[in-house]
């Protein structure tokens, strides 16, 4: 007497989004069964990984991640050797400081240095606002125009700016667009019907539902994304089907354990590898939920989410 | 396959005598076929009935324990696969796999990481030994294990070895995690001897099956399933595949807890097995082995679990009283907020990343988010001003600034009235805004 697998392979399919051009060309999402239930089902598209630089370098401040930047100094070359980061299979180029309270950096500025990475590096582009609506709304728009071709994804259109985003970003330059919203299946849903409305197809357009930290009320993520791929995968909803992408590095990284010294809290160990753990463990976490792709930011974390996808695959 | 409430129903006696706790039989009936009650609650089954009934009613995993005295963990007893079907109830619990020759330099560290989080114990709960071959070590490692007072995990597939190591530490009920198609007999035999449970293992799926379906017929009631560590991808196939033939397909062989060897699938690879640990976090581990249990690794993992096994209809809640942050001393500005567990982190990690001395008063608002609190009445000028003056704040704190939150900015009136002395200053509206604030904060 053996054991009767029964395989739970579903009719409907999470869409897969192409981002970035040529060889380089990079898919997410495709599969119909869940994540990485390979028994069920073959996996098309394996979960891919991204690294995150800022708009003015690397996060600085923790030894490992400058001396793996060390030299680099300018925009592109930071961006050309996050780019050769073992495991990455995509650049995402956050722009933190185009934000009013954080240097008010000018779009002409954002936009002058993210037109050298582009031409520094042939990864697929992610671009990550300043988290200011109304900054990110024009700041998208210029960067969607000079990066016309490149197929980026730009994260996020929120409830409060999508209009503008969809219209620029993904009507008038065919580029990808990230929906965020804020860990709850309804509002996700609510946020990509609004974006479809305007014209985008819901092939063009990928979720971020938003993040927490390990121990940080992770249990709202991963049953809000356990709920978004039932949703789309038994019960076919078109409009929860798009592929998750999820920023981990900025959550895993600014939490009180990847952030307070050694000389403060001694028991607790180099802060480097506090925060590598919180990344990692975040990271994997987001992936057996359902994540199709992760940001991370330490060199390190990317490398051991890498090697977790494709033993996992 | 599951039964209705109405097939339960009509093999009670129909009597509806209250002595099974609720009020009619239908009404036991009912919860006998959901699962939240076990058939043996009624006194006055008959036993025809219960045999009828036994097998179909039976929770489809089994719960059980190991370990003795203060150290006693549940294991197993899940009815869902995803939490917010409902929830999960027993986290699972983390081993250490040490050696005869490494027993004492991994020791100090394994102690060290003992900690609490929001009122739970966060510490390595299990030592899992290894059989390294030679009997006598064995056994001078068990007894060294005994002294830690954590549980233990016996991994041998000797049976000589096991003998005497459960001669042992057979009282505080250890995992004997040995079993296997080729020694089913002489290990069923062992645990059954010396009560304790059994891990089993095999080179595939259908191979652990049947040498779990064999240790059932032996008589063996505690079985743990090895994912196995052959390969990450196999493992992970078991234990989603093993809890989903238990809880949707009704296959009581797989109904039994699960144990994930992370050493042995990521040796000497401590980031991979911090990831590792949190996958099987999420899907379907019951005891995580790794290689060692550092703070850098704890606090994540930790974290993690606490997050996946806290029940969707009960949030996590901090206890309230006075948190003093960044060395705030009596004269520190006072901040007050929710006990829902996430938002005292939220808050505390941006008000601590302010670097300001701050005293947080975290008051009673029934678990809470600011504003369900204040809309359910929970979070209000009375209850802030009740703890104050339960708590004793002004005999403890000389500042007299409160600081509330933004969302609830309307209360400031009636807290100044209700606490005369105090000035109220209203924070913005959400966490990320805080530090700003409280850099730029100059006391009025």
């Amino acid at each position: 007497m053996a054991f009767k697998a029964v395989p739970q392979k579903f009719a409907a399919k999470i869409n897969a989004l192409t981002i970035g051009t040529g060889e380089r060309e990079i898919s997410l999402g495709g599969e119909n069964v869940f994540p990485f239930y390979s028994f069920d089902a073959p996996i098309e598209n394996r979960p891919k990984i991204g690294i995150e630089i800022h708009d003015r370098g690397h996060y600085a401040g923790v030894p490992g991640m400058d001396a793996y930047y060390a030299g680099a100094d300018t925009l592109a070359q930071t961006a050309k050797r996050a780019a050769a980061a073992e495991g990455a299979d995509f650049l995402a180029v956050s722009f933190d400081g185009a934000h009013p309270d954080n240097g008010d950096r000018s779009v002409e500025d954002c936009v002058a240095a993210i037109k050298e990475v582009a031409d520094a590096v042939d990864i697929p582009l992610v671009i990550e606002g300043s988290k200011h609506i109304e900054k990110d709304a024009k700041l998208f728009e210029k960067i969607a125009e000079a990066l016309s071709g490149r197929n980026i994804l730009v994260m996020s259109a929120r409830e409060e700016n999508y209009k503008g985003i969809a219209a620029s970003v993904g009507l008038a330059y065919s580029q990808k667009i990230g929906a965020e919203s804020a860990v709850d299946i309804n509002l996700a849903k609510q946020l990509n019907v609004l974006i479809s409305q305007m014209g985008v197809k819901s092939e063009n357009t990928a979720m971020n539902l938003g993040s927490a930290a390990a121990g940080y009320g992770f249990e709202y993520v991963a049953s809000t994304v356990d709920r978004v791929k039932a949703a789309a995968l038994a019960q076919n909803d078109t409009m929860l089907q798009m592929p998750i992408v999820t920023p981990v590095g900025s959550e895993a990284w600014t939490v009180k354990e990847s952030i307070v010294s050694q000389e403060d809290f001694p028991e607790w160990g180099p802060r480097e590898i506090r925060g590598i753990n919180m990344e990692v463990s975040t990271a994997a976490a987001c992936l057996a939920a359902g994540s199709n792709a992760v940001i991370l930011r330490h060199p390190e974390s990317v490398k051991t989410i890498s090697k977790l996808v494709s033993q996992l695959s | 396959m599951a039964l209705k409430g109405l097939d339960i129903f009509k093999l009670t006696p129909k009597t509806n005598c209250k002595d099974c706790g609720n009020p009619t039989c239908m009404a036991f009936a009912m919860k006998v076929a959901q699962g939240a009650v076990e058939l043996d609650k009624c006194p006055h089954m008959s036993e025809e009935a219960k045999a009828q009934l036994g097998d179909a009613t039976a929770p489809p995993m089994k719960k059980f324990t190991l370990g003795a005295g203060e150290s006693v963990f549940t294991l197993g007893g899940e009815t869902v696969l995803f939490r917010h079907d409902k929830t999960f109830v027993s986290k699972n619990l983390y081993a250490v796999s040490v050696c005869e020759g490494s027993f004492d330099g991994k020791l100090p560290e394994i102690m060290k990481v003992d900690y609490d989080r929001l009122g739970e114990r966060m510490y390595v709960e299990f030592l899992n030994l290894q059989f390294t071959g030679d009997k006598d070590k064995y056994a001078g490692l068990v007894e060294k294990a005994m002294g830690t007072g954590r549980g233990i995990i016996l991994e041998c597939r000797d049976a000589d070895a096991a003998r005497a190591a459960l001669e042992i530490c057979a009282s505080v009920k250890p995992l004997l995690n040995g079993a296997d198609a080729q020694n089913l007999n002489a290990f069923g035999a062992l645990a059954i001897e010396f009560g304790v449970a059994l891990g089993v293992t095999g080179d595939n799926l259908d191979e652990l099956y049947d040498t779990a379906a064999a240790l059932e017929k032996l008589g063996c009631k505690e079985l743990v399933l090895d994912v196995g560590s052959s390969s990450v991808k196999g493992a992970f196939a078991a234990a989603v595949q093993m809890r989903r033939a238990a809880l949707r397909d009704n296959d009581r062989v797989f109904g039994y807890p699960s144990l994930v060897n992370a050493a042995k699938l990521a040796p000497g690879d401590e980031y991979l097995q911090t990831a590792l640990a949190s996958v099987f976090t999420l899907k379907y581990g019951s005891i995580i082995v790794l290689d060692k249990m550092s703070y850098a690794q704890a606090l994540p993992l930790y974290g993690l679990r606490q997050n996946i096994y806290t029940d969707p209809q009960k949030p996590m809640k901090v206890e309230p009283g006075i948190y003093p942050l960044n060395g705030a001393d009596a004269d520190a500005l006072c901040v007050t907020t929710v006990d829902f567990a996430l938002t005292y982190f939220v808050v505390s990690g941006e008000l601590e990343r302010s670097g300001v001395p701050l005293n947080l008063l975290i008051s009673d608002a029934g678990g809470y988010s600011v504003l369900t609190a204040w809309a359910a009445g929970k979070l209000s000028a009375s209850s802030i001003s009740k703890f104050i003056k339960e708590f004793e704040i002004e005999n403890k704190i000389n500042n007299r600034t409160l600081v509330i939150p933004g969302k609830v900015a309307v209360l400031k009136g009636e807290i100044e009235e209700k606490l005369p002395g105090w000035t109220v200053v209203v924070a913005p509206n959400e966490a990320v805004e805080l530090v700003k604030f409280f850099k730029e904060y100059k006391s009025a």
